[in-house]
């Protein structure tokens, strides 16, 4: 089984590029692989926790809880997220908090690299 | 021991996202990256700016003057002197109208000895086969 990176940079509601990257995290790890998630940017609004279900907002804490408990390994910048007053008390519980070095070292051991770009 | 190549392809102009400026300090963090890996391994990162991301190299940026922010300029020199590799289309350099002498070329005023290469897109494609990961920014 391979190590896949992906690399978000996009926010939680509008271009659904995170819907897609947690989609293909849960993908990958149904078949067996090992999925770190990084997200950067305004990516991090991933890592707020209490996010209200609407129909018409994506809405991916209940998706990323599973998929954590499966042993997805997700990983928001520390700067970007306190830039944008996402702080440690917001955050949902088993998302980790790093800089900016710890995406690039997951990049080492991954087999391979997804990097989705911001809007 | 083993390196891990990685290649920021930034295509995006400066400013209207937030992309160029992450691609940069993403890439200025492979300076602590070894603290997460064994003895002897490393990842590095070389820079390309092509399409409209050739902006981004302009000179004389006044982000700080305007915004209070740190400019595109200034993330590239501090790219500079941590001795990542830059390269700069030059077919898309000229699509602009502008010319070398527009960019910021080096960060001389803080030491360092890395500049900025502007150099043909065939040059920049080879380059970025030698990487292992492709980013694109």
């Amino acid at each position: 089984m391979g190590k896949l990176t992906i690399g978000c940079f996009a926010s939680l509601v509008g271009s659904l590029n995170l819907d897609f990257a947690v989609k293909l995290s849960a993908a990958a790890i149904e078949k067996g692989h090992t999925v770190d998630l990084w997200v950067s940017g305004n990516g991090t609004m991933l890592s707020i926790k209490d996010q209200r279900p609407f129909k018409d907002y994506s809405h991916l804490e209940k998706p990323l809880k599973e998929l954590m408990a499966k042993g997805l390994t997700v990983t928001a910048c520390e700067a970007c997220a306190e830039a944008r007053g996402y702080n440690k008390d917001v955050t949902m519980e088993g998302f980790k908090r790093h800089s900016m070095d710890w995406y690039l070292a997951s990049t080492f051991s991954a087999d391979r690299v997804l990097h989705i770009g911001g809007e | 021991m083993a390196t891990t190549k990685l290649g920021f392809i930034v295509q995006r102009p400066p400013y209207k996202s937030e992309n160029p400026k992450l691609a940069l300090t993403h890439a200025i963090a492979t300076q602590s990256v070894e603290v997460y890996l064994n003895e002897g391994d490393t990842v590095t990162a070389d820079i390309a700016f092509i399409g409209d991301g050739v902006l981004n190299c302009k000179k004389d940026q006044k982000a700080m003057d305007y915004y209070g922010l740190t400019s595109t300029e200034q993330h590239i020199k501090m790219a500079l002197l941590v001795d990542i590799n830059i390269w700069v289309c030059k077919e898309d350099v000229e699509k602009f109208g502008l010319s070398e002498d527009d960019l910021v070329l080096d960060a001389e005023e803080f030491g360092a000895d890395m500049t900025v290469n502007v150099v043909p897109y065939s040059e920049i494609s080879k380059k970025m086969e030698e990487m292992n990961h492709l980013l694109f920014f």
